[in-house]
């Protein structure tokens, strides 16, 4: 029987999958044959998604860049008459010996697939898919163990926080676990807020029962019996398809009053987040539970003795709790053969930016910098310079192209200066300017700060006033001395991450890029072309139509030309207001 | 568009059955937000009646979390991505194509009531930059152009051609 399975996640989404998949629904539909159309989550190519995989049996082909018309064509050739469509759009293959080619098998080829293990191949909507992957044979283990034990396991796997913080997951389930209480409580935090991340949308969309067997199982380690998921609210389709996964795990037992027989019982309610960047902070988050502003609070006591509604409360990421039946059913000893002495285990990251390939990868702890960005990633778009990537979300840093050796892991890239953060890593080339970057961090940051303390909420106010004026060409030498101090201010002020680490980027660029700024402030020139109060306007001639629609657009006149013919902006009296860029139907205004 | 069971739930049924459950503020917002497209007064003073938070609290929840909207919002809700992956793809012109096509600022809804503009932090979908998304339909891989082209198709498709 062969599988056509069409990857609709929401980047599949986005990119048309829907009506990909409806026009292979019609054709199986008058076509019956021995053949069945599934629907599954991210394959994680997704820049070359609508993505649809041919499986037959162990051998796997996957096609990118799927069109209603191109899976017409495959359908017709590949499905009926088993001609496989050799060429670029046959991004993936594994052979019946389990050896893998396609145009660019690269991408996956690197990948350690642990947490990932079933997305993209199963149907994330069928608890009966997940079943027949092994899923809840971790759960069903782990009932059959004591409490402690299930605790040592996840102890000697070395397993660390994946939200970003790298606390030891064992640890942190000992301290609730050692709670004296009538009610525990397990948290999956599904805030995912730092931009460029995506992993964990991944996850909860394609393969939402890992998470769900891992909130169980910790439950049972720690003597928790209900526990809730935070979910974004921008993630609509992870909270559907979680609903979906929680209702099935309900009627078949895994889930509500004694699970599988076991006495013990352990039910999941799903919280929407409105829009808070700071409640991905465990304090915060539990504030929201609680209906309150999502303020964080002093710690300790940490939520392990105090947390939601002041009881003890085990709060971890989408990413730790998928590891966690993976460790359970293979043992701590498998989990330790992937990644570090210190970070063992692997890593999903969601390469983005300038990048050729974006998407998912999970690669083990340990792999390089430039590994990800070149291998699995191809290198960077359009040809340009690698510059460097920023790491870690707002909390992070630039870490810059000379030191692609870098392993990633949790003690390697601390020591740049940067975090590993939550996996999100954004590719940057030589056209980005390390300053808009801080700025554009600083931007976030301050917007997200909940105002409690006063230097996370005015200082990085001053911060960000200090780096728009740079980008504006109106700094002054005393800004550098500035950022520096408010840096360590900050940081040393604030109660809760999010104004520990604002300052992050600014640290990170100045240690890096202090040329940088330099230019930006001495010589009112932004090296990279970007800040565009300092760049100059041009129209590039081999793409100019002559359309007339900038010059028309512009508000000082300062276009010329006749109708068909290039035109031209003249920089004496353009204000660099930007509408000819935006007016532009055929990307010919550039700067530099 | 894709339904959550919290968009299904009628906002008048779930005051009813509200029986002080805890915690219950943030999803009864999100119910009130759902059904009236935004939170009037009356609506908070219903969550008040019925949980005896005090309206101050009340709004102070409304007013941290971004998503709540005090005001109406039109019918089309475009959420364009400032996350970093997109930034560095050009999520800027973007914004400003799109502020340039409606003549509105963000933050603000179109006197037609058919478009409000909002920027968000991160859509999640990094890949397919510049993202914006409309309602629950996203869109990647802008360009100014693109923009123009689907904010025009949604025009056309609410005024009926």
């Amino acid at each position: 029987m062969k599988k056509i399975v069409v990857g609709m996640g929401t980047c599949g989404l986005s990119a048309g999958a829907q009506a990909t998949y409806d026009r292979l629904k019609k054709l199986v539909d008058e076509h019956p044959g021995d053949y069945a159309l599934v629907r599954t989550g991210c394959i994680g190519m997704c820049y070359r998604e609508p993505l649809v995989e041919i499986r037959d049996g162990s051998k796997r082909f996957v096609y990118g860049g799927v069109t209603p018309d191109f899976a017409e064509e495959i359908f017709d050739g590949h499905v009926k008459d088993g001609r496989i469509l050799d060429g670029d759009s046959l991004v993936y293959t594994v052979d019946e010996e389990g050896r893998t080619g396609g145009a660019e098998h690269d991408f996956l080829d690197m990948q350690e697939r642990i947490v990932l293990r079933n997305c993209g191949t199963i149907n994330p909507e069928s608890i009966e898919d997940y079943e027949a992957a092994g899923g809840y044979g971790g759960l069903k283990k782990a009932l059959a163990m004591e409490p402690d034990n299930i605790i040592r396991v996840i102890r000697d796997s070395g397993l660390r926080g994946r939200g970003g913080g790298g606390f030891p997951t064992g640890l942190k389930w000992s301290f609730t676990a050692k709670q004296e209480s009538d009610v525990k409580y397990v948290i999956c935090n599904a805030d995912e807020g730092d931009p460029g991340a995506f992993m964990d949308r991944s996850v909860l969309e394609g393969d939402p029962h890992a998470v769900l067997e891992g909130m169980v199982i910790c439950g049972k380690a720690i003597g928790a019996s209900f526990g809730y998921i935070y979910c974004r609210a921008e993630y609509p389709l992870a909270i559907r398809r979680l609903e979906i996964a929680i209702a099935a795990a309900r009627e078949k037992g895994y889930l509500g009053a004694d699970v599988l027989g076991s006495g013990f019982d352990f039910d999941i309610k799903i919280k929407q987040g409105a829009g808070a960047f700071v409640c991905g902070e465990e304090t915060a988050l539990i504030a929201s539970i609680e209906g309150k502003r999502g303020m964080p609070k002093i710690r300790p006591p940490f939520p392990a003795e105090k947390g939601l509604w002041g009881k003890p409360t085990n709060n971890n990421n989408v990413e730790t709790y998928a590891n966690v039946p993976w460790i359970i059913v293979n043992g701590s000893d498998a989990f330790r053969a992937y990644g570090t002495e210190k970070s063992p285990g692997t890593k999903v990251f969601a390469l983005a930016g300038k990048v050729l390939h974006g998407g998912l990868a999970e690669v083990s702890m340990g792999t390089s910098i430039g590994d990800l960005v070149f291998r699995i990633g191809g290198g960077i778009k359009q040809g340009k310079e690698f510059k460097a990537v920023q790491m870690g979300g707002p909390s992070g840093g630039c870490i810059p192209a000379s030191m692609k050796d870098t392993p990633v892991d949790f003690e390697s890239i601390p020591a740049t200066g940067a975090i590993m953060g939550s996996g999100g890593l954004v590719v940057m080339d030589e056209d980005t300017c390390m300053v808009e970057i801080a700025r554009f961090f600083l931007d976030f940051t301050q917007k997200e700060s909940c105002g409690k303390c006063t230097f996370c909420r005015v200082g990085t106010l001053r911060m960000l006033e200090i780096l728009e004026r740079i980008t504006r060409g109106e700094g002054v030498p005393e800004d550098i001395d500035k950022l520096e101090q408010l840096s360590v201010q900050i940081k040393e002020a604030s109660l809760c991450g999010l104004g520990q680490t604002a300052p992050n980027p600014v640290q990170t660029t100045l240690r890096y890029y202090l040329d940088e700024y330099k230019v930006h402030i001495f010589d009112s020139r932004c090296p990279a072309g970007e800040c565009q109060a300092l760049v100059e306007f041009s129209i590039d001639p081999e793409k100019c139509v002559g359309c007339t629609l900038c010059a028309r657009n512009c508000p000082v006149d300062a276009i010329s030309g006749k109708p068909k013919e290039v035109h031209v902006i003249d920089t004496e009296v353009c204000v660099k207001c930007g509408k000819c860029i935006t007016s532009c139907n055929f990307g010919a205004v550039v700067t530099r | 568009m894709i339904k959550t069971l919290a968009k299904e739930d009628n906002f008048g049924y779930r005051l009813w059955r509200y029986e002080g459950q805890k915690g219950d503020l943030i999803p009864l917002l999100q119910s009130a937000q759902e059904h009236y497209g935004y939170i009037p007064r009356r609506a908070i003073e219903y969550i008040a009646g019925v949980t005896g938070v005090p309206e101050s609290e009340i709004y102070g929840v409304i007013t941290f979390y971004s998503q709540f909207r005090l005001k109406p919002m039109g019918k089309y809700v475009i959420r364009v991505c400032a996350g970093t992956a997109c930034h560095v793809s050009g999520a800027r012109t973007i914004r400003e194509t799109i502020e340039d096509e409606l003549g509105i600022e963000e933050g603000d809804t179109t006197d037609d009531g058919l478009f409000t503009l909002n920027t968000v932090a991160c859509i999640g979908c990094c890949s397919l930059a510049p993202v914006m998304m409309i309602n629950d339909d996203t869109h990647g891989r802008l360009t100014p152009a693109s923009v123009r082209k689907i904010l025009r198709n949604y025009r056309k498709k609410a005024t009926g051609g």
